[in-house]
């Protein structure tokens, strides 16, 4: 109980979760407990069942895409504060990416079954946890969209790039 | 905040090119190079009084002229850093020339950072790709007299790990404790251990206070406009916004309009602009 409560606590630091009542904040944390990786260690493997989601409280985690011949390709990484997985919310629940810890790194790990079953039981919970995470679900791939624009390149037609 | 007036053009004829030597080319990534350039005695003053943001007109004889940003100092004398992406016929012939070689300059030209009136300010400095150029000056400046400023912050994206410009220096930077300096790239491979995502990601996830952070810009200006919207995101007005805007310039000085946005000549009241005085630049798509 006393390990519910504290994870309960950390969850009004969690930017994505903060503002969600005294009520969800047990509601979640009922599924949670601490987790740590240490500097390379993998946290989780694309094609995996999406058993767990996390919510990361120090360090660094890399998603990567495994490819066939080539080294990974490292497609984002994330740090405190920041949520990592959301494959557990959509069916088949089965992970896309890898995760790895860039250094020692310490997470809430929330059971995805139980966080499901309660979400199935009380519409509204489900209605607060899809309001925090799609906006970021939708953040994510307007980044990654972004950096398929390759920003940092030159425009067709400038030649003058004095800077 | 007023931004950085521009310089007094030069007391010689600002349409006259002198002659500069190149003192040291030095390759910073495959496609970039820093020029160093020693002013002819006559120019020492003018070329020495620059400030951080400004530009100069370099002219490679018989090829033609571009605007290249002042990228730093080095030792006494008014000896300036040039630093360039080869992209074009003139930047290419830039790239061609070694040591010893002389090149044509006109400048200073334009307004600067505003670096003296962000005195008291909490600093962000938000650079992209060779962007992080006309944006060194002003590091330097600020952490030569860093006691002056609240929080100073660098944030950096490029492309990948390779495109990194400056590594050297945003270690450096990075070891001071009074410095937080954070690097993200577009993409990478297994070896690198840093951020992987757009610098806007940096933005999100710095500490900031933005009542009290003046944020200065510089890159593409397709990273600009992301990055403006997420310092916008985090409470930092545009009032307390600066960018460098990069458009065709030819004259310097403001007569020729080849460089004119909006309202605007680029070469004479910019490069540096702050953000509610070009309001909607990145909007308005005919710009």
């Amino acid at each position: 109980m006393q390990i519910i409560d504290a994870i309960g606590r950390s969850l009004q630091q969690v930017p994505v979760f903060a503002d969600l009542s005294a009520d969800y904040h047990q509601l979640v944390a009922g599924c949670g407990a601490l987790s740590v990786f240490q500097s390379g260690e993998t946290i989780y493997r694309e094609g995996a069942a999406a058993d767990s989601f996390y919510v990361i409280r120090r360090g660094r985690v890399r998603l990567e895409a495994h490819v066939p011949g080539r080294p990974p390709c490292i497609v984002d990484s994330l740090g405190a504060g920041d949520p990592l997985g959301w494959s557990w919310l959509v069916p088949p629940y089965r992970l896309q990416f890898d995760a790895k810890a860039l250094e020692l790194t310490r997470l809430i790990r929330f059971d995805a079954a139980c966080l499901r079953r309660k979400m199935a039981d009380d519409p509204r919970f489900a209605c607060a946890i899809y309001e925090r995470l799609v906006p970021v679900i939708v953040g994510r791939l307007a980044e990654a969209r972004r950096q398929l624009m390759d920003l940092y390149g030159q425009p067709a037609g400038r030649s003058q790039a004095w800077r | 905040m007023a931004i950085t007036a521009p310089l007094p053009l030069p007391a010689s004829n600002p349409w006259q090119t002198s002659p500069w030597r190149i003192s040291h080319v030095r390759r910073e990534l495959a496609d970039t190079f820093t020029l160093t350039l020693d002013p002819p005695a006559d120019a020492a003053d003018a070329a020495a009084a620059f400030q951080p943001g400004q530009f100069n007109m370099l002219y490679v004889f018989g090829c033609g002229e571009v605007p290249v940003s002042i990228s730093g100092t080095a030792g006494e004398g008014g000896r300036l850093k040039h630093t360039i992406r080869a992209v074009g016929a003139v930047t290419g012939a830039l790239q061609r020339l070694r040591a010893g070689d002389v090149v044509g300059v006109r400048g200073p030209f334009g307004a600067g950072w505003p670096i003296d009136d962000a005195a008291g300010s909490d600093v962000v400095i938000v650079a992209g790709g060779i962007g992080l150029a006309p944006l060194r000056p002003a590091v330097e400046a600020i952490l030569h007299a860093r006691e002056r400023y609240g929080r100073f912050i660098v944030l950096y994206g490029a492309r990948s790990p390779e495109d990194i410009l400056f590594a050297r220096d945003l270690g450096r930077w990075s070891s001071r404790l009074d410095t937080f300096v954070d690097v993200t790239v577009d993409r990478a491979a297994g070896a690198w251990r840093g951020n992987v995502g757009l610098v806007t990601a940096l933005i999100a996830r710095v500490g900031l206070e933005a009542e009290h952070t003046v944020a200065f810009l510089c890159g593409p200006e397709a990273m600009m406009r992301f990055a403006v919207g997420a310092l916008a995101k985090r409470g930092v007005e545009a009032s307390r916004t600066y960018l460098s805007l990069e458009r065709n310039m030819k004259c310097g000085v403001g007569l020729c309009g080849r460089c004119q946005l909006a309202g605007h000549f680029v070469c004479r009241d910019g490069p540096v602009f702050r953000l509610d005085r070009i309001p909607n630049v990145f909007q308005v798509r005919e710009l």
